[in-house]
């Protein structure tokens, strides 16, 4: 990552000879087109053909696959599935996003525990994740279509409410709370741009490029990541996967990025 | 069986615009794991594309090409329906081979 | 039900929001899940964040825009945490300074496996300083020439290890951290930064 930032760097500082000030455009152009250069062959791909591949196997105790579950459209509709979440859902009466409704997926169609189910969230070098993989075939299915995350039943209501003040929430030895990044237009840490969350430009624009294939971790990274992953930046401990205040803040958020276009899966640094 | 790869090829002008992308970790043999101990190299040497009997492009790589490879090129004398068939070979011996049919200009 | 439907109401305004979300069911909601989704890392950093000290908690409820008289208790009662080195002397060495500033380790969970290296500042994740550093932060003000254009005299010197010590005694709400309160960085740490920002030789001052 620090390597990465000092390559772009370098390019930079070669289209720079005099001591910038705050110049923005030039490292800001670079970036962009560093972007561009990756933008062909994304890695995600590999993790989109596994994903599919793994919906449609038998596993667990059950030998079944995932081609029943009901990701909000009806039982085995992928298409347009991820364009509707998070929501509420009745047969376990709470609001869930992608990741949680797979666990509830593989608990009640394929009879796996639920602590076997969240055991293994996040792929690393030579462990693949299967739900990291199923995630982002499941998001995929609705590329290029509009995000419409439901924003009606009360239990959605209140999980935005309390999305919203867990993003407010300032704590731990750095003072952080998702504002301290995520509340303001045109900032940014180190060279990575910072979306403003709360501003549906920048929200409709970023949230659905999520599962994305991320350089720097070597493989795809959905969004209960990217909030465990901030919560490690903000000097929390380790985020519970799939709890409920991960689901909460999606849930905010996803109002916000209400009307963008999924893109995922994504390609970032 | 290494993951399959995931090829496109289709017709651009006269040329043949090929993109493929390649499930390899690319370990270099530099890096650490977490208790400290060097991950052994493990990475892709050679790659050759065949079409119509005559190898078209043939590459050897080292530790410098990273995870996941991906490579875009073209060659002359295909046409829409021809097949390609895409190897690799990596430093363990592991090989890999996946077809693709030449699509219309896309 | 009806203050909450004031509250949507109000959060839906996204600038210009100053009346405060009241104590409500919302907030109790929040604490309470996010107490539940913390439940299988590291203990001791749960500790630290499961509650909020009272200027955390007011910051949060006020969305980091306070009125002004709560900004105004809220400097006040920061400016009297600040403990300035009992021999006076506040500027260390800015060579260490720029370590400090590049250094982001600390306080992370994975950090805990390296106990006794010390945390960084990561001032370069928010601030310009240093000209030959180009890979820096826009979420504070450019520090660059900081020195230069305000001397190193004493009232500068305590400002800035003031300041770095605990950013709110001058801004209510400020996204910095608190790292002399918080103990995130030694007073010998603060005092190299401070040197960083106002030593003439320093690289951020040419």
């Amino acid at each position: 990552m620090r390597a990465l930032a000092a390559t772009v760097g370098a390019v930079a500082l070669v289209f720079c000879a005099s001591v910038p000030a705050q110049d923005k455009d030039v490292t800001q152009r670079e970036i962009e087109r560093y972007r561009e250069l990756l933008a062909e062959g994304n890695p995600a791909d590999l993790a989109e053909a596994k994903g599919e591949e793994l919906w449609k196997t038998k596993r667990g105790p059950k030998q079944a696959s995932l081609e029943r579950c009901d990701l909000g459209l009806g039982a085995g509709v992928v298409k347009g599935a991820y364009a509707r979440l998070p929501r509420w859902f009745a047969d376990t009466d709470r609001v869930q996003d992608l990741e949680s409704r797979l666990v509830t997926c593989m608990v009640t169609l394929q009879g796996f525990t639920e602590d076997e189910a969240k055991k293994n969230p996040f792929s690393a070098p030579g462990r693949g994740s299967p739900i990291e993989d199923i995630a982002t075939y499941v998001a995929g299915a609705s590329k290029g279509m509009k995000f419409a995350p439901p924003l009606e039943h009360p239990k959605e209501l209140e999980a935005f409410r309390t999305g919203e003040e867990l993003f407010y929430r300032r704590a731990g030895p750095h003072d952080f709370s998702c504002a301290t990044c995520h509340g303001d237009n045109g900032k940014r840490i180190r060279l990575q741009d910072l979306p403003k969350l709360t501003d549906p430009k920048e929200a409709q624009k970023v949230f659905t490029t999520w599962p994305a294939y991320r350089v720097s971790q070597g493989s795809v990274r959905t969004m209960q990541h990217r909030l465990y992953d901030c919560y490690w930046q903000m000097r929390h401990p380790q985020l519970d996967y799939v709890s409920e205040a991960s689901i909460d803040l999606q849930v905010f958020m996803a109002k916000y990025a209400s009307g963008g276009t999924v893109e995922a899966p994504g390609l970032k640094r | 069986m290494p993951d399959p790869m995931r090829i496109r090829a289709n017709m651009a002008g006269d040329k043949v615009e090929v993109r493929v992308l390649m499930a390899h970790e690319m370990e270099t043999g530099l890096r650490k794991d977490a208790s400290g101990k060097p991950v052994p190299a493990h990475f892709i040497q050679n790659v050759s594309v065949d079409h119509d009997g005559k190898t078209v492009l043939s590459a050897q790589w080292g530790t410098s090409i990273s995870k996941n490879p991906f490579l875009h090129f073209r060659f002359k004398g295909g046409k829409p329906g021809d097949k390609i068939k895409i190897t690799w070979v990596d430093n363990k011996g592991e090989t890999r081979s996946d077809e693709a049919t030449i699509a219309a200009a896309s | 039900m009806r203050s909450a439907a004031l509250f949507v109401a109000c959060a839906a305004l996204v600038a210009g929001c100053t009346t405060p979300p009241p104590e409500n069911d919302a907030r109790r909601e929040a604490q309470a899940a996010f107490e539940r989704s913390f439940t299988h890392g590291n203990k001791e950093m749960f500790a630290r964040v499961v509650g909020q000290d009272d200027v955390q908690a007011l910051c949060s409820r006020y969305r980091n825009r306070p009125p002004a008289d709560v900004a105004e208790r809220i400097q006040k009662s920061q400016a009297a945490t600040i403990v300035y080195p009992a021999d006076g002397k506040l500027m260390g060495d800015w060579r260490q300074g720029e370590k400090i500033a590049e250094d982001g380790f600390g306080l992370r969970f994975t950090d805990t496996n390296q106990p006794n290296r010390p945390n960084g500042g990561n001032c370069y994740a928010c601030h310009q300083l240093a000209p030959h550093e180009v890979s820096y932060g826009t979420l504070g003000p450019s520090l660059y020439r900081f020195g230069r254009t305000r001397g190193s005299g004493e009232a500068i010197q305590r400002y800035v290890y003031g300041k770095v010590y605990n950013s709110e005694a001058f801004t209510a709400c400020s996204g910095m951290p608190r790292f002399g309160l918080h103990q995130v960085l030694t007073p010998e740490q603060i005092r190299h930064v401070v040197a960083l920002l106002l030593d003439p030789e320093s690289p951020v001052n040419k």
